[in-house]
């Protein structure tokens, strides 16, 4: 780990070079994790896919784990090394990675939940043409903001704030049109909640992803972009 | 080189200073505010100390040094030919890294000691100056029923203040720390720092450091000194946390090329 340095600017204390290291490959896995939890929530929601619920449910505790143990570190490292500038950005930015993540883990839990609800059902609904589209905007959001993170790059991680408004307007017109089908057609409210509350997960995964990008341009330029125009 | 908009109180322009025919500073240029605390850094050697003895012209009392350029203090030139160096330092005061009391000298005659060097004690202002001084430095309630006693009587933290209060006896306007918790344990440093945010209301503070954390903790603006020249100098909030220099970047991480 060499935070905003180039790959040659490697830290004196060789062991404080190792920690930092440690933390961002134990990021870079639990970002991992979390990735192909969203995707497999997904892919158990469009394709009523049951076991593949479970398994992402039973994943969980293993991010939770990851949280607690990234904690410590990131907890060990301000103790012991007092870190500065770049590296301080970098263990602040670990400590609210972690906490996104773990959030959007929870999250896909929860859609994969709502997955299992919907194919216990008699009769589900065909998926929502928008649903697609919302999963696939706050996958590739969480994973454009690892990538930004990866790579040290602002510009990518800017890209990703760009995102959030797209999913935002997707939901609230697949809120929409579930609120008119359920109106009309009262038999569709069981099943309308459970996909308005799946939508409305992964919405809230893209709000995440916003937070990941927002803690990604701080650590690479130092600018804080949070809350633009509301403070 | 950007300098915050504050009351300037010492304005350095382009300051080359060294000894015989080594340059130490380069041309430093910056505004040091008053009444806040300035730290500078940078490794050893590159200039930091030379540069605050330049401020109070301590610099020339080695033989073979040298300096040019511009330095006012409030505006005035610090080496214009009416100025007096020794009238300049008593505006100018100065603690070193080892606490240095008169060893000969009581803890009262220590603090009275700057100012019987620059000119007379009033009479019947003795006590009042003493008890002022050592209250300022934080040192009165440990030291006040052993006036008497040798300075070096006491411990290596109250010494340093004991040196810090000889430096406000003399009533300055600013007020330099070369290093001046370097030989002291946490408690004692914890104790300077706390008094240094006591006087900055009242005095300009400029204060060398090899810590770090310390030029985070007790300074407004640092200045990031490398091989005799000014490479970063802004508020100490910023430079601690995204430098705008990779040069300090590198230094304040710990990190080599």
């Amino acid at each position: 780990m060499s935070s905003v340095h180039g790959p040659n600017k490697r830290h004196i204390d060789r062991d404080y070079e190792r920690e930092l290291g440690e933390l961002r490959e134990r990021l870079l896995r639990m970002a991992g994790v979390v990735e192909s939890m969203i995707a497999d929530a997904v892919r158990a929601y469009m394709t009523r896919d049951t076991a593949l619920a479970r398994r992402t449910i039973d994943v969980d505790p293993q991010v939770n784990r990851a949280e607690v143990e990234a904690d410590a570190l990131c907890l060990q490292i301000l103790a012991r090394r007092q870190p500065m500038a770049g590296d301080l950005r970098f263990v602040t930015l670990a400590l609210k990675m972690v906490t996104d993540l773990e959030r959007i883990a929870d999250l896909a839990v929860s859609v994969a939940h709502r997955a299992l609800a919907l194919a216990d059902m008699d009769a589900p609904p065909p998926p929502h043409p928008d649903m697609e589209r919302i999963a696939e905007l706050a996958g590739a959001m969480v994973r454009e903001a690892i990538d930004a993170f990866v790579r040290r790059d602002a510009a990518r991680a800017r890209a990703v704030l760009e995102r959030d408004d797209e999913v935002d307007d997707l939901y609230h017109g697949l809120f929409r049109d579930l609120l008119a089908e359920m109106r009309g057609h009262r038999t569709t409210i069981d099943a309308g909640i459970l996909v308005q509350a799946a939508a409305k997960f992964l919405e809230r995964i893209a709000d995440h992803a916003t937070n990941l990008a927002e803690e990604v341009i701080f650590f690479v330029d130092g600018t804080d972009v949070r809350h633009r125009g509301k403070r | 080189m950007k300098s915050p908009p504050e009351i300037t109180a010492f304005g350095v322009q382009g300051l080359v200073a060294g000894f015989g025919d080594k340059e130490v500073l380069h041309g430093v240029s910056l505004n040091i505010p008053a009444r806040k605390v300035t730290a500078v850094i940078g490794p050893s050697g590159c200039g930091k100390s030379t540069l605050i003895r330049c401020l109070n012209r301590m610099h020339e009392l080695v033989p073979s040094a040298w300096v040019r350029g511009t330095l006012r203090l409030d505006g005035s030139d610090v080496y214009g030919d009416e100025v007096d160096p020794v009238m300049l330092r008593r505006r100018v005061g100065m603690v070193f890294q080892k606490p240095n009391p008169f060893p000969t000298m009581s803890i009262r005659d220590n603090v009275l000691s700057g100012l019987r060097l620059t000119g007379r004690v009033p009479r019947g202002e003795t006590e009042r100056i003493v008890q002022k001084a050592l209250e300022q430095a934080a040192l009165w309630d440990e030291v006040k029923d052993r006036l008497d006693d040798p300075g070096t009587s006491l411990s290596g933290g109250q010494q340093q203040r004991l040196c810090i209060a000889r430096s406000l006896a003399v009533d300055p306007e600013v007020l330099l720390l070369d290093e001046p918790c370097s030989a002291l344990d946490p408690v004692a440093t914890a104790r300077i720092e706390d008094l240094l945010g006591a006087l900055r209301e009242r005095y300009t503070i400029v204060i060398v450091t090899h810590n770090m954390q310390q030029a985070a903790r007790v300074s407004s603006l640092t200045a990031f000194l490398l091989a005799g020249d000014l490479v970063e100098f802004g508020p100490t909030s910023d430079l601690f946390t995204a430098p705008g220099d990779p040069r300090t970047e590198d230094y304040i991480t710990g990190r080599f090329g």
